[in-house]
């Protein structure tokens, strides 16, 4: 386990509620998350750790509710936007470039920041070599970190799952981002994938520094990895600190066993 | 077995003497570095990109590792324990050491703490210097245990930042110390250096030990400087080949082809990016000398046939018909008999279609020499590469001969022998039928086991334990461990390795285990090749859950049952041999693992162990039961310990007549 220490909040989220239609998602939702640490957020299939998630990533408009982002109002930002700002994000269900290479894919990632007018680009000349050249650099330590050496040029649809998700965790760390939102990075892993997964998540956090905000279901893991952990259930709020805190709560243990809900 | 004293010195032994300016590494890479200081001496692949590495860049590395070394308080005769993938650090830190008058001794880097911790203790190294946090922390687990060890230096940083253990420290901050050092004490390595001789001790290498504890083979600069020069004269090889370096450093073959005869020649060593990216590497780097073991080959010629059964119908059959026609070529050309003239013709169509792309394919298109060694190899697949040209010959050697005994000659290569002597060594043939040699690479014993090295070494001649003879052309022949050939009940000669490598040319079958010795016959315990039997039950839709359950599928049993139909079938015109046939066998529910200590980490069967583990199993084939019941421990890459259950299932081949 990790020495908990006090941190300077990096993502605020205050209460954010989310509503489809008939469906309350999301209801008042508020979190802190500090520079540096590694969050779980955790919860029963439905909770809404998704919809937090692309509250976030400004996939979707909170309702209600107010988040600020590294000291600034952020609540009504496009995906484009929140990406810009240094928030970069995996899905649930792996979403690469199936026909791209390993590298192709991961050189993605490092989209926004490519600089560059069209005719530069075209002619791959002057500063356009030059940022290519210092960008897939930058990519090849990624390659490094995540021991993906070996697939770099295979198609991306060709790669066991275990390993796209790796890929979509290196597309994702080429944006160079400050908040890193992983959804579900363990899902469908055997035991030694996720042993390598977390050690990956881990390697992230100390490496680059970057912040981490992951959902995951298995509690070894939470409980192994994470600083903080904020537990969900039917769009609420009910638990919110470290994991030893999280795992003795009533309340968690309830929404987990499945009991208290007439 | 016994036979008389057959053949012996066939060339008179070269003198012993070293010029005493290059009679060690240090002295050779000083000298390197001013005659070919311009010229690449090691590449690795870093991020992508191949990093080349001069001689004068090689000298200069080592040199301030050796005075960080130095500053740490390192004394002539200390030893230094490398473990890691091979990296041009790990071997600049052994020319370091031996700069100093040191012992580099290399450990294999997927070892166990275990196994580690007995050869630190034993080699009494002071210093370590591995690759990254893997190895770290194996390490500080053994120095828990080992308080000689004192100081371990890493070359990846990675995951190491928030260490905070005593005398641990990166390579960057050796080399620092070393500046330093060399500033306060400015001639001390060049005086180090010129106090080394040829009678040093330049490396111990533990061998593997298919029985008890490793033994610490003290090779010294003299064994190893006149066995890789005496080779590679021998081969023409010279400073613009390339060789890989991807075999395991603590591996005596690595240790004479990535440097010593790198050294030795000026040629240069290119280090593979990972274990997993060595083939792809293989290719951009197109080695012109190259190594590898049986089972390599094996690999390579399986994900070959893999990929050619998943090609589109006519070019699979396009290219199965050349490598039929190759191979006709070639058992013409082993047999020295010209091949017929329609088959050259198409040979010379295959070049272009098929043996020319495929080779290229497989990074093999500027092999010049390539050997195979170290188990015999099975006789098609030896035929397959030398049919498409690749030039793959036998040698053999050991530890104990600073890696090298025989070698093919080019344009005299067979099937079945490992080629003549090489100049300066002589073999002979014991009463016992056992091998023996002297040479100038014969090891100077091993280390702190005199006991063991009276047994080996006697009036400079090296009991190898294989058997062998010789055919009449003076080529030696090995058939098997001297200690493992045996008599089935009936008398008849029982050579297990002869079969299993037999048995092991099917691509279904990854490892075999024969046992006959004093039974009526012979059976084998066997298990399959999971990426060939699996793809072959995807193609036939058969699903299977792990490895244990593919291997007891009956579908399964049936497909190995004929291979091993096959193997009877050859056994059959084998003459003397033609009875050892296997009338049953089994498929073992889980694969033989170094780490369960089956076989030994470069995959030599430990029979003693497996007669005993899988008692119950051999006894079971000998029964006449169907099926037996058995439980195994298997120890994963960790250490945890974990039991695997099965119902084995026992099947009977048939015995083909002569």
């Amino acid at each position: 386990m990790r020495v908990p220490e006090a941190r300077a909040p990096l993502l605020e989220v205050d209460g954010i509620s989310v509503r489809f239609g008939a469906v309350q998602a999301l209801q008042g939702v508020s979190l802190t998350i500090g520079r540096g640490e590694i969050a779980a957020i955790i919860g029963p299939n439905g909770a809404g750790k998704t919809s937090l998630l692309n509250v976030i990533s400004g996939f979707y408009r909170p309702t209600e509710g107010h988040i600020r982002f590294d000291g600034k109002d952020r609540t009504h930002l496009k995906p484009y936007d929140v990406a810009e700002l240094g928030i970069a994000r995996t899905f649930q269900n792996v979403a690469l470039f199936k026909g791209m290479s390993v590298l192709d894919n991961i050189m993605t990632g490092r989209l926004l920041k490519m600089k560059g007018s069209f005719l530069t680009e075209a002619l791959y000349w002057g500063p356009a070599r030059r940022q290519e050249l210092a960008h897939r650099a930058f990519v090849e330590r990624i390659i490094d970190f995540l021991e993906i050496q070996a697939i770099r040029k295979t198609p991306a649809g060709r790669l066991p799952y275990g390993l796209q998700k790796r890929v979509e965790l290196a597309r994702a760390l080429a944006a160079e981002p400050t908040l890193l939102l992983l959804d579900e990075p363990m899902a469908g892993m055997n035991l030694e994938e996720k042993e390598d997964m977390c050690r990956f998540v881990l390697g992230v956090n100390d490496e680059f520094g970057t912040t981490i905000a992951l959902i995951e279901h298995d509690m070894s893991v939470v409980m192994d990895i994470s600083d903080h952990v904020v537990a969900l259930d039917y769009g609420r709020k009910i638990a919110d600190g470290t994991p030893a805190e999280v795992r003795t709560d009533p309340a968690v243990i309830d929404a987990y066993l499945g009991v208290a809900h007439a | 077995m016994t036979r008389a004293t057959a053949a012996a010195a066939i060339h008179p032994r070269p003198p012993l003497a070293l010029d005493p300016a290059l009679d060690t590494f240090p002295k050779i890479v000083v000298d390197n570095a001013r005659r070919l200081g311009d010229k690449v001496a090691i590449r690795e692949k870093n991020l992508g990109i191949w990093q080349s590495h001069t001689w004068s860049q090689y000298l200069a590395e080592a040199r301030l590792i050796a005075l960080g070394l130095a500053s740490l308080g390192f004394a002539r005769g200390d030893k230094t324990a490398v473990v890691g993938d091979n990296r041009p650090a790990l071997y600049w830190a052994m020319l370091a050491t031996q700069a100093l008058g040191g012992v580099p001794v290399p450990l294999y880097q997927d070892s166990i703490e275990k196994e580690m911790e007995f050869i630190v203790d034993h080699a009494e190294a002071r210093f370590a210097i591995v690759e990254d946090q893997e190895q770290v922390d194996k390490l500080l687990q053994v120095r828990a245990a080992c308080p000689r060890l004192e100081y371990i230096v890493y070359d990846d940083p990675r995951g190491l930042r928030h260490y905070r253990e005593e005398r641990l420290l990166s390579l960057t901050e050796l080399k620092e110390r070393g500046e330093k050092f060399e500033r306060e004490n400015p001639d001390l390595l060049e005086r180090e250096i010129a106090r080394g001789t040829g009678a040093d001790v330049a490396i111990i290498c533990y061998t593997s030990g298919t029985t008890g504890q490793p033994k610490g083979t003290m090779l010294t600069h003299a064994n190893l400087i006149l066995t890789a020069r005496s080779a590679a004269a021998f081969e023409g090889l010279g400073a613009d080949d390339e060789v890989v370096a991807y075999l395991p450093m603590a591996w005596v073959g690595d240790h004479m082809f990535s440097f010593a005869q790198s050294l030795v020649t000026g040629f240069a060593t290119n280090c593979p990016e990972s274990a997993a990216t060595v083939l792809a590497d293989l290719k951009e780097i197109g080695p012109t000398y190259f190594f590898a073991p049986p089972r390599i080959w094996e690999n390579i010629l399986t994900s070959v046939m893999i990929r050619v059964d998943d090609a589109w119908a006519p070019k699979r059959r396009m290219v199965r018909f050349f490598l039929d026609v190759a191979r006709r070529v070639e058992r013409a050309r082993l047999a020295h008999r010209a091949p017929a003239a329609l088959d050259r013709l198409l040979y010379a169509l295959g070049r272009v279609l098929v043996y020319g792309p495929l080779r290229d394919n497989l990074g093999m298109r500027r092999i010049r020499v390539a050997y195979t060694a170290g188990e015999a190899i099975g006789p098609e697949l030896f035929e397959f590469y030398r049919s498409l040209g690749i030039n793959v010959k036998q040698l053999y050697g050991m530890t104990e001969s600073s890696a090298l005994i025989c070698i093919q000659k080019d344009g005299d290569v067979k099937l079945d022998t490992v080629g003549t002597p090489l100049p300066g060594v002589e073999v002979t043939i014991a009463p016992t039928g056992e091998v023996l040699f002297r040479s100038p690479g014969v090891f100077k014993g091993y280390f702190k086991n005199d006991e063991a090295t009276r047994q080996t070494l006697e009036d400079g001649w090296v009991h190898t334990g294989d058997a062998g003879m010789f055919d009449r052309e003076g080529h030696l022949k090995i058939i098997d461990r001297a200690r493992d050939v045996g008599r089935l009940a009936g008398g008849t000669l029982f050579a297990p390795k002869y079969l299993e490598n037999k048995l092991k040319f099917s691509p279904f079958i990854k490892e075999a285990v024969c046992v006959g010795d004093g039974r009526p016959f012979v059976v084998a315990l066997l298990n399959i090749d999971l990426a060939a039997v699996g793809n072959w039950a995807e193609r036939r839709n058969i699903a299977y859950t792990s490895y244990t359950d593919l291997a007891q599928k009956p579908e399964v049993y049936e497909l190995v049952r004929e291979a091993v139909n096959r193997v009877n079938a050859s056994l059959a015109e084998d003459g003397e041999l033609a009875a050892a046939q296997i009338r049953k066998f089994l498929l073992l529910h889980k694969e033989l693992d170094p780490d369960d200590q089956e076989i030994t980490r470069t995959r030599k069967v430990r029979r003693g162990f497996i007669a005993q583990k899988y008692a119950a199993l051999i006894e079971g084939l000998y029964s006449g039961a169907g099926h037996v019941k058995v439980e195994a421990q298997v120890t994963y890459e960790d250490g945890r310990v974990g039991t695997v259950r099965a119902d084995v299932r026992i099947a009977d081949a048939a015995v083909a007549g002569a």
